[in-house]
């Protein structure tokens, strides 16, 4: 049986303050994010604006600024900050015993996740 | 009515039976709580794993580092069991819970009936599965004997190894410093207590530590522990490095500990699965303390546990009341280091946070407030308020009328007119001191503001008043305030909304104070955000790399996404590839290893650049690596056409076959460009050498230019093309290549050192003026040597290939996924 959530590693392979991509063959690319604070969050990797890769910029807080033309993405939400307006899909994500994981139907969408099933 | 034919023990106690599973600090807690609530209801009999009576766990810290002795931590004694008639089991440990016969069974075989079991095992203390964990000599912490352990081997002296940086890590690695041991920490992470401290107070908390002694590793992964004779010898880490050890603590996080109740068949995730009355699966079952998991989450303290217990006694006495879950803070017990934390301080959306930095006495304050409600706090350096943040934040008070005041604390914030700042500083006696670091009282300040400074930087350039750590900002911006009323200047432009200094003030202060990392940076000079921004993060980067070539060591994650890695980022998140063409010159072997590599990795455009080199376009950023390995191989380097760095060096025929040229403008072009490669600037910094007036290498819009002459070598700078074209300033002229190269290095030194971070040569020469930078060039006869010889140092530490050292494996995490999926496989990723 596969479960609901996909383990897609260890924590310990992102770097704090740093992201990391998970390709998606025929879905969207995903950036996994470790914030400073050691909290993991993961979005589409494609800007909002322009879709500029999200995993490339710096991240300061619970903030990414995107690397093409310095929009601030959070990392919560995926919501564009300030005046900028805009929003990335988040990807439900969970750490348990120092594994990350993803919500399945998020990454590979509704019915893939039940035909994968 | 017939008399009972056997002997039946429950005949002769009403009473039901109950049996707890672990003699620490939850089990003998929940005892407590029912006696109390009814003393005559249960016949109790505790089992526990440890030889001896109930004690309190947390003052193991204490014991170990000989502040305390064992006597002097227990919580219960014999007499407290024999008065209540409870049956101890001690070193006993429970094997096996039969719940359909309500019985269990120890160690020794002991079997014993229950009506009701409470489950209170605690936590096991994990062991990170490298080669040699099981080594004698490798301890963890977690009870009295493993304190024993690190007692008798700290007799001996010698060197500890703790494994782990967190709160149990750094309680036993002062004690075995206090027990004269030469103790190193290895911790994982970045920074030290990550879970519990920002990035701000590790650092405090971190130099603290390095002072009394201790050598704390950060970002170290053990990769194994090391064996002599049958016993633990040292540490080798996953970089190589081996740390000497006569004894190992490991103290890298705690499992709840399950495996009694998982046997049993009872429901158990991270910990044993309770509802709000502290029941598991089974209703004749209860479970409390750190082995259980209540509504999703476990806990590592204390604290907690009291609320638990009291929920659960209540179950147990039939006045069901509820947990609802517990918010936790944490503080160390290392003395005379205070530190405090509690609630979320990751900093969430319409968060906002609210910082106070006083370098001089170490002190770091955090609060991070959503709406009108404080959610999370983090004090280092002074914790007086740290009950008061953690009332507000668990009450879930509206502290929008004291929010200006809130960083200040619960004195100021709730002294009525005082929770006006301005109010409190016109308070302020005229002789009360306002600059701690230049002695300036509130009198000189307010008549150094009414003599006519009517900005913060006025105020500092006069009386010197937050010239130097800035924690008094604040003030003095109050005494403009009062003293001016709404006439303040604004000063000159600060280096982001994350500090009041100037790219100036910081780049001075850096080197004063000798600040040699940005945490340290954001700390002295009183940075009001945490962890900065996008903006102020490669400034610091950039100026502490300039400050202390060799030295600091360079931070990736403050680089932008084209210099961290080495390649420029393009519309479509693809990458472009310049290597480095010296002088504008190539050879048939590099074109053709270009070619190669164009085709090998698909490179969709290949372009001859402005700068006189070629561009390949759309390479995947996992193909990086290997590309540059084939272009290393040929000989060619990074070309730096991503960086605030040398871009180019554009250069021309010259006397070799032009019929015009007066010099070899190529072979000096080549020189230079070998010269200046690699160094990191504030900016992009262009460079060309022409070899006659015809100016065919268009050296006069360059950040330096060379024109030759016959009679030797006009030097040109402070020009660009771009958006503003701005040709260059004569400088001077000079007749040898010698002293082109010279010049050329100096004035390179003068910008890295003094301009802001992105700006290039020709702002800055506009800002400062090319008589400025003159005077400084030439006014003694020394200056240029100087500067040129402190470029060529730090040139030592910057010529090196960086794309050579990726080829080599270096950083691949910034190069590959984490993980693939595909969605009909998608069990096998990871
Ligand atoms: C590749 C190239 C165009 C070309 O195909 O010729 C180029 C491409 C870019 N230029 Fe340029 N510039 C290139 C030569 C130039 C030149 C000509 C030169 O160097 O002689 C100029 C005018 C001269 C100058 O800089 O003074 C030039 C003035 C700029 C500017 C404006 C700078 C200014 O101070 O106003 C920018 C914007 C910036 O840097 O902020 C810029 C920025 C850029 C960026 C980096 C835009 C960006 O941020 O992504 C482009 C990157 C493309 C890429 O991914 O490779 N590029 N750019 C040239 C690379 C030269 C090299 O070999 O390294
Ligand atoms: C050195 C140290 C310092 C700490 N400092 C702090 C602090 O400053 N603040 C804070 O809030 N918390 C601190 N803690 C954590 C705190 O001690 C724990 O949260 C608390 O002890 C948990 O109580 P518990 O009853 O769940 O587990 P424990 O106190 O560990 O009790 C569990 C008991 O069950 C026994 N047991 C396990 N299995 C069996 C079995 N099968 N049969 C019989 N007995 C069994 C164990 O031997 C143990 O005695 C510290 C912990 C340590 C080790
Ligand atoms: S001129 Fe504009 S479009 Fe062309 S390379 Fe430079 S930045 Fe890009
Ligand atoms: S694509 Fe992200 S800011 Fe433009």
């Amino acid at each position: 049986m596969i479960g609901k959530w996909l383990d897609i590693g260890s924590v310990n392979q992102i770097e704090p303050g740093t992201a990391r991509t998970l390709p998606v063959q025929g879905g969207e690319e995903i950036a996994v994010f470790r914030t400073m604070n050691g909290e993991f969050h993961a979005l589409v990797n494609k800007c909002p604006h322009k879709q500029g890769p999200l995993s490339q910029g710096i991240v300061h807080g619970n903030v990414v600024t995107c690397p093409l033309h310095n929009w601030n993405i959070s990392l919560k939400t995926g919501e564009a900050l300030g005046e900028d307006k805009g929003c990335v899909p988040v990807i439900p994500l969970k750490v348990d015993a120092g594994r990350i994981f993803l919500l399945r139907e998020a990454v590979i969408g509704p019915s893939s996740a039940a035909e994968a099933a | 009515m017939n008399a009972p034919a056997t002997f039946d023990p429950s005949a002769i106690s009403q009473r039901e039976k109950l049996v707890v599973i672990g003699n620490g600090m939850a089990g003998c807690r929940a005892v407590e709580e029912i006696l109390a609530r009814d003393p005559a209801r249960y016949d109790i009999a505790i089992f526990g794993a440890e030889p001896r009576v109930n004690y309190n766990r947390i003052m193991l810290s204490p014991v170990l580092a000989g502040e305390k002795s064992f006597d002097e931590i227990v919580i219960n004694d014999q007499a407290w069991y024999d008065d209540n008639a409870i049956t101890l089991i001690a070193g006993d440990p429970v094997d096996h819970i039969d719940r359909e016969r309500k019985t269990l069974v120890t160690r020794s075989g002991r079997v014993e009936p229950y009506d009701r079991l409470i489950i209170a095992t605690g936590s096991d203390p994990f062991i990170i599965p490298v080669p040699g964990s099981t080594l004698p000599g490798v301890v963890t912490f977690r009870d009295l004997d493993d304190v024993d352990k690190m007692l008798a081997a700290a007799q001996q002296g010698g060197d500890a190894v703790v494994i782990g940086g967190g709160l149990l890590g750094l309680e036993a690695a002062h004690g075995l410093c206090l027990q004269g041991m030469k103790v190193t920490v290895v911790h994982l992470m970045p920074t030290l207590m990550e879970r519990q401290l920002d990035e701000a107070a590790g650092f405090l908390l971190k130099a603290e530590l390095e002072r009394r002694g201790q050598t704390i590793l950060t970002g170290a992964d053990t990769e194994a522990i090391l064996e002599q004779d049958g016993h633990v010898a040292g540490v080798r880490l996953k970089d190589g490095r081996e740390i000497a050890a006569d004894i190992v603590v490991m103290a890298v996080g705690i499992r709840p500990s399950v495996s009694l109740a998982k046997a049993a068949g009872l429901e158990v995730e991270r910990g044993i699965v309770v509802n709000d009355h502290m029941v598991t699966s089974d209703p004749a079952v209860m479970a409390v303390g750190e082995c259980v998991q209540h509504r999703g989450a476990c806990y590592g303290l204390v604290a907690p546990l009291w609320d638990m217990c009291r929920a659960l006694a209540d179950e147990a006495t039939g006045a069901p009341s509820g947990y609802a879950g517990s918010v936790t803070s944490t503080k160390l017990k290392v003395s005379g280091i205070d530190l405090f934390s509690a609630g979320d301080f990751s900093g969430s959306d319409g968060s906002e946070d609210i910082v106070m930095r006083d370098a001089a006495r170490g002190i770091y304050k955090r609060v991070v407030v959503q709406g009108d409600k404080l959610i999370g706090a983090v004090l280092y350096g002074d914790t007086a308020d740290g009950n008061w943040y953690f009332d507000l934040l668990k009450k879930g008070e509206d502290i929008s009328d004291i929010r200006e005041a809130l960083i200040f604390g619960q004195a100021y914030a709730s002294g009525g007119a005082l929770a006006d700042p301005n109010a409190a500083v016109a308070a302020l006696s005229d002789d009360a001191e306002i600059c701690g670091c230049n002695g300036v009282s509130k009198g000189q300040v307010v008549a150094c503001i009414s003599g006519g400074a009517h900005s913060l930087d006025t105020v500092r350039s006069t009386c010197k008043a937050s010239a130097s750590c800035g924690s008094c900002t604040g003030l003095v911006e109050s005494l403009l305030a009062l003293t001016l009323g709404g006439a303040v200047e604004s000063g000159p432009k600060t280096l982001c909304k994350c500090t009041s200094f100037t790219h100036d003030d910081v780049r001075r202060l850096i080197l004063e104070k000798a600040l040699k990392s940005i945490p340290e940076a954001m700390q002295e000079l009183h940075w009001t955000t945490p962890e900065g921004c996008a903006s102020c993060r490669p400034a610091l980067n950039y100026y502490l790399l300039c400050a202390w070539p060799g030295e600091y060591v360079d931070d990736q994650k403050s680089r932008f996404v084209n210099e961290r890695l080495h390649a420029n980022i393009q519309k479509d998140g693809t990458y472009s590839v310049v290597p480095r063409m010296w002088g504008g010159l190539t050879t048939p072997d590099e074109l053709r290893a270009i070619a190669d590599a164009a085709e090998k990795y698909g490179a969709r455009t290949v372009k001859v650049t402005g700068g006189q080199r070629i561009d390949l376009f759309g390479i995947r950023k996992e193909d990086l690596p290997a590309i540059w390995a084939d272009l290393n191989a040929a000989g060619m380097v990074s070309g730096h056409a991503y960086g605030k760095a040398l871009r180019t060096v554009k250069t021309c025929v010259g006397s070799e076959w032009c019929r015009f040229g007066t010099q070899d403008s190529t072979g000096l072009g080549v020189k230079i460009e070998r010269m200046t490669w690699g160094s990191w600037m504030p900016h992009k910094f262009k460079i060309a050498v022409s070899g006659c007036p015809r100016n065919c290498a268009e050296a006069t819009i360059k950040d330096f230019g060379v024109v030759c002459v016959d009679s030797g070598y006009e030097l040109h700078v402070g020009g660009n093309g771009g958006i503003h074209v701005r040709a260059t300033d004569f400088l001077c002229k000079v007749e040898t290549e010698e002293e082109a190269l010279e010049y050329c290095a100096a004035f390179i030194q003068l910008y890295r050192e003094q301009a802001h971070y992105l700006e290039r040569t020709a702002p800055w020469v506009e800002r400062v003026g090319l008589d400025s930078i003159k005077a400084q060039l030439f006014e003694a006869p020394d200056t240029i040597r100087q500067l040129a010889a402190r470029f060529r140092i730090s040139q030592k530490y910057s010529q090196i290939d960086p794309w050579a050292e990726r080829a080599g494996g270096e950083r691949a995490d910034l190069h590959q996924h984490i993980a693939e999926v595909r969605p009909l496989q998608v069990e096998n990723i990871a």
